[in-house]
């Protein structure tokens, strides 16, 4: 194991070229209960015309990483304790509100999960999409619709015209889905943050829209983030994973090289999780345990009490995320031995 | 649109009906003489007694009396009182008064519960918020005649800002502080439910949409959070001008205000039954559009209601 750390986490601060990074992102929840530490040093980046696909249970910390990158955290009861999210180099933390806002949409956008409750409810889809032209651009009425129908039209809404003025209810949930990513990429963002695209959706229209998404990104060569828990969601789209868990990165890897050879037992019990063809009949593999209680997360590795392999080690020493080779890392003790299997 | 309107129309007719007969059996089934000590000492002559019995077809059953009402009513005859006089004159010159009171009063109450509301559920626990929920329930606290009383004596006898009763000419100026009497205790639940309705959608997740399109806070809150917040606040404002007018007798008394309140305690204490089914009547009708109207603005501050 080379002791070079991972990528982009030297925690220097210093322009590293990189269109968005987190760099040791720190953030602890306050609740009249305790303090919840949510992030305990997340790093990562994507560079442009890239999808890293962040990877997580629910509370594991991915989503809140997003709402941080966009400044939209809840503050209170969300503080961040530490860490920088630099765009373009520059330190977002440390800018002022109205800076952080000129950023939004046409820097970094954001799609929501659920987008029933997502888009207002009171205004048409069309003024939704065509409000950020008129607010944003300075566009006229006539041609902020002109260029909402053009939007509504690139995501392949049927009869886009005709759609323009049409109320979030009245679109079934993948057609109010495209809506949202048709106004997200409005302004022509560089950076695309997907949280949970696809989750309210049904399973044959969730391809459909994962397929909508690679293909935008694609031909708008963006860097998207794919906020997901689904495994099978990202392998056609994503080219690097990065595995959250309790509020840390505890793999990352490219996607072919975390399904062939996955670095971390938790990753691995992801894996052996996935409902399988030939194992049809068999009851499904699952990881024993929940997830920590992030007011109380265990001493040493946090999946230290549900890991299969865990030794003395692992309740007394964090693991690092520690490169090993071809731009993998992995934040387990035994990462080598479980690359090295067979 | 046009047959939710048809709808809600029609279903006033039964509404209408139920309410205004229950009020006409209410106030004609009081136990008593009508007749007793309407024409002084002596009681009325026979000739008068009869011709009143007959209009009012005193010696049929409720039934026939209330639909012989209806008819006349529906003819604009509101009918007239044991003394003679039109009733219709006494809804005309006391009806206009109580909705200028009522008018002044939902005005005041729109904008400064409103204003308190949204300032306050945009910062909670602030001391503006404190002072307002404190205020507040100081004012839903207090019966409106105690504050009636110590306005009018504070403002008006000791430190003679304000005439302590209003002229007939009913200027608007004079208004100001009966209006704002009367729309105290609404006020405070307007803030009260402005405040919690605008906390409630701050959080929620299209607000944090308008947030993440990088759209100015102003317009974050002034469009995408308030239009929202606002529905339940219409709904208050609007049926309270009914219950504002009906409420009114309180505030018309202490500033000498000659409205339907007035009217409708002395034809009560008279036993005037057909002023008071008149105005009341002419209550209910105000009820029922304001209602209506609510229920439009409703479905057009809330695209959801209207297709249901």
């Amino acid at each position: 194991m080379s002791e070079q750390s991972a990528p982009g986490a030297d925690g220097s601060g210093r322009p590293s070229g990189r269109l968005l990074e987190v760099d040791g992102l720190r953030v602890e929840f306050r609740t009249r209960d305790g303090v919840a530490k949510v992030i305990n040093g997340v790093t990562y980046h994507v560079d442009a015309g890239e999808t890293l696909a962040v990877l997580g249970e629910s509370g594991s910390g991915k989503s809140v990483t997003a709402q941080t990158i966009m400044g939209i955290l809840d503050t209170p009861p969300g503080f961040v304790t530490a860490g920088q999210v630099r765009f373009h180099g520059k330190d977002m933390l440390k800018m002022s509100p109205e800076q952080r806002r000129r950023i939004r949409g046409e820097g970094i956008a954001m799609i929501f999960q659920d987008s029933l409750s997502a888009l207002n409810p009171v205004f048409t889809v069309g003024f939704q999409i065509a409000e950020q032209f008129r607010i944003r651009r300075g566009m006229s009425r006539s041609d902020a619709k002109k260029r909402a129908i053009e939007m509504l039209d690139q995501v392949k809404i049927p009869n886009a015209k005709g759609r323009y003025s049409n109320y979030p209810h009245q679109f079934s949930g993948g057609m109010r889905q495209r809506a949202m990513i048709a106004m997200s990429l409005a302004l022509d963002p560089e950076v695309l943050i997907a949280d949970e695209p696809t989750t309210a959706l049904d399973v044959t229209v969730q391809a459909q829209i994962m397929d909508l998404l690679g293909e935008l990104q694609r031909e708008r060569q963006m860097g998207m983030i794919l906020i997901t828990h689904d495994l099978g969601v990202v392998a056609d789209v994503a080219d690097r994973i990065a595995v959250m868990y309790a509020g840390r990165i505890v793999e990352e890897a490219d996607v072919y090289d975390l399904y062939a050879k996955p670095a971390h037992p938790y990753t691995l019990g992801l894996l052996n999780s996935i409902p399988r063809m030939d194992e049809k009949g068999q009851e499904l593999r699952t990881i024993k345990g929940l997830p920590p209680n992030l007011m109380n997360i265990p001493p040493g590795c946090a999946f230290n009490p549900r890991c299969p392999m865990a030794q003395p080690v692992c309740r007394e020493k964090v693991p690092p995320l520690l490169q090993l080779g071809r731009g993998r890392a992995s934040a387990c003790h035994f990462a080598e031995e479980l690359v090295n299997r067979d | 649109m046009g047959r939710y309107l048809l709808r809600r129309l029609l279903q006033l007719v039964p509404v209408f009906i139920g309410t205004t007969f229950l009020i006409y059996w209410l106030v004609w089934s009081v136990p008593g003489d009508p007749f007793a000590g309407k024409c002084g000492d002596r009681g009325c002559p026979p000739n008068y007694r009869a011709m009143m019995t007959e209009k009012y077809h005193l010696d049929d059953s409720i039934w026939v009396q209330y639909a012989s009402y209806m008819k006349n009513l529906f003819q604009g005859d509101f009918g007239i009182t044991f003394g003679g006089r039109e009733i219709s004159d006494i809804i005309a010159t006391s009806y206009p008064n109580t909705l200028k009171l009522a008018v002044v009063a939902l005005a005041i109450e729109a904008i400064i519960g409103l204003g308190a509301g949204v300032l306050t559920g945009l910062r909670r626990n602030g001391f503006l918020d404190n002072l307002v929920l404190i205020s507040t329930l100081f004012l839903i606290a207090l019966p409106v005649f105690v504050i009636g009383f110590v306005l009018q004596w504070l403002l008006g006898v000791k430190w003679g800002i304000i005439t302590p009763t209003v002229s007939n000419e009913m200027r608007f100026s004079e208004l100001i502080v009966p209006g704002f009497v009367l729309g105290s205790a609404s006020m405070a639940y307007i803030a009260r439910v402005a405040r919690t309705s605008i906390a409630e959608n701050r959080r929620a997740d299209f607000v944090r949409t308008a947030i993440a399109k990088g759209l100015p806070m102003r317009r974050v809150v002034g469009v995408h959070l308030l239009r929202n917040s606002l529905i339940p606040v219409v709904t208050l404002l609007g049926t309270d001008l009914g219950a504002l007018m009906g409420g009114a007798i309180i505030t018309e008394g202490i500033f000498g205000i000659n409205g339907i309140g007035r009217q409708v305690l002395r034809a009560i204490v008279t036993k005037e039954s057909a002023t008071v089914v008149g105005i009341v009547v002419v209550l209910v009708l105000v009820y029922l559009v304001m209602n209506l109207l609510v229920d439009l603005l409703y479905a057009a501050l809330d695209p959801r209601i209207r297709y249901e």
